[in-house]
């Protein structure tokens, strides 16, 4: 029987959740003995090969990319799991939500400190996604199955999450793994 | 007239005095029952709701009810447990709880809170709400970002310290703490001694130059869930 596959993507985030993926450490050779790895940066296929029993996001939605992305990962995965803080409640890129969007953008391109732009131009190009006008938690736009939180989550309550929602057991995280930051 | 009221909490027989209310004689009997407003020192506000316990089959505040003879209360039970989850979850997605860079993360009420009723993510889509911060304090700064209107501020402001230097302003989801000075903290008298700087369940009002002290791993609730003191008398 072919082995369950396993899709990742990271929306607006830094990266730090696909990092504390791989803090499984050894335990990824067992990962890879019971799934295979899909879409996904850490093996860089860029297009779904078939259904996934398993999704993993890490980050928010910022740019409409990222709800294409987001909306292409529900369709192809049983389960989504938001991975971290900002795939739950927009974290640090949420900051921006308070500030009407052409402020953020006159800031970094225009008025920031560190700025050297003489011909005044905020980026435009159409092969750019448009940013949304503040950033969206995943539950916002899609469904989501289970939320993993944590700045980023650590490798155990990942690992513990997968290893139960792969074997069909109930999610009974231990207290001492469940953090916020 | 006897001097004890004998009264139950989820079947378990508990021995309170006149007086007491049902948190302050579950407290005493090692039963916890979860709160966020209340806090022994101050006079119980009655803000939060997090306590609500049944009594006698009607909904009644923990901290604010007096006991009374023969009364049956229900605590642990399957609809309040969600009934609080609801008023945690709420209190989180009405203001900007990003705890990842609070200075209160481990030491905070509402996270442990939200952490012993096993909270993973909110169920409400968030406000985003836009609410001040107030550093201009020498010692101490305010994040009304985090604030839970649970009032303790108010009361230790001006029962403790007699400086009324917090109240509530505006009503509803306009509801805010707002200092007794035309402008900002520094204008009032305040004091980082003050009882007032050391009451917030939260990471609202804040010492200057106290935050991260402890590492990660050992702060108050990394290890064990809330109330866990309180439970422990009763092993
Ligand atoms: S006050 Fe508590 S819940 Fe809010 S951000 Fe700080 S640690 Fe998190
Ligand atoms: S500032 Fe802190 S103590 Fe005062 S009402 Fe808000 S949460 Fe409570
Ligand atoms: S603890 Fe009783 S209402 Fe808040």
């Amino acid at each position: 029987m072919a082995k369950p596959k396993i899709a990742t993507a990271s929306l607006a985030g830094c990266f730090g959740c696909h990092m504390s993926i791989l803090d499984i450490d050894e335990r990824i050779l067992q990962l890879i003995e019971i799934v295979d790895f899909d879409k996904s940066p850490i093996d860089d296929i860029k297009k779904f090969t078939g259904q996934c029993a398993v999704g993993l996001i890490e980050g928010g939605c910022a740019n409409e990319e990222n709800v294409h992305v987001l909306q292409d990962f529900r369709r192809h995965c049983d389960i989504l799991i938001a991975v971290g803080d900002c795939a739950i409640n927009g974290d640090i890129p949420a900051l921006r939500n308070n500030i009407p969007l052409k402020e953020c953008l006159d800031e970094a391109y225009l008025n920031g400190p560190s700025v050297f732009n003489p011909e005044k131009i905020i980026p435009n190009d159409k092969e750019l996604p448009l940013c949304l006008d503040r950033v969206y938690p995943c539950s916002e736009v899609v469904k989501i199955d289970y939320s993993l939180p944590g700045c980023p989550p650590n490798a155990e309550i990942i690992w513990q999450a997968l290893v139960a929602i792969l074997n069909n057991k109930p999610l009974d995280l231990p207290y001492e793994i469940i953090k916020y930051d | 007239m006897s001097n004890e009221i004998t009264f139950s909490i989820d079947g378990t027989i508990v021995k309170g005095k006149p007086g007491q209310t049902i948190m302050q004689a579950a407290d005493e009997a090692g039963i916890y029952i979860p709160r966020l407003c209340y806090l022994p020192e101050l006079t119980p506000h009655g803000s939060c709701r997090v306590c609500t316990v049944i009594v006698n089959g009607k909904p009644q505040t923990a901290c604010t009810q007096p006991i009374t003879e023969g009364m049956i209360v229900e605590n642990d039970t399957p609809e309040l447990k969600e009934h609080r989850r609801n008023l945690v979850d709420m209190m989180f997605i009405e203001g900007n709880h990003f705890c990842m860079f609070c200075e209160r993360s481990g030491n905070c009420e509402l996270q442990a809170m939200a952490y012993r009723l096993g909270i993973l993510a909110p169920k409400f889509p968030f406000f985003f709400p836009d609410k001040a911060v107030d550093s201009s304090h020498k010692d101490i700064f305010l994040d009304l970002n985090r604030c839970i209107l649970c009032g303790r501020c108010v009361n230790a402001s001006n029962d403790i310290d007699k400086k009324g230097a917090f109240g509530f302003v505006g009503r509803g989801i306009h509801k805010k703490i707002a200092v007794n000075s035309e402008k900002n903290l520094k204008d009032t008298n305040m004091a980082v001694t003050d009882k007032a700087a050391s009451v917030c369940p939260v990471g609202t009002i804040n010492k200057k130059g106290t935050a991260f002290a402890t590492p990660y791993g050992q702060r108050m609730y990394d290890e064990k869930p809330i109330g866990s003191d309180i439970e422990a008398k009763n092993k």
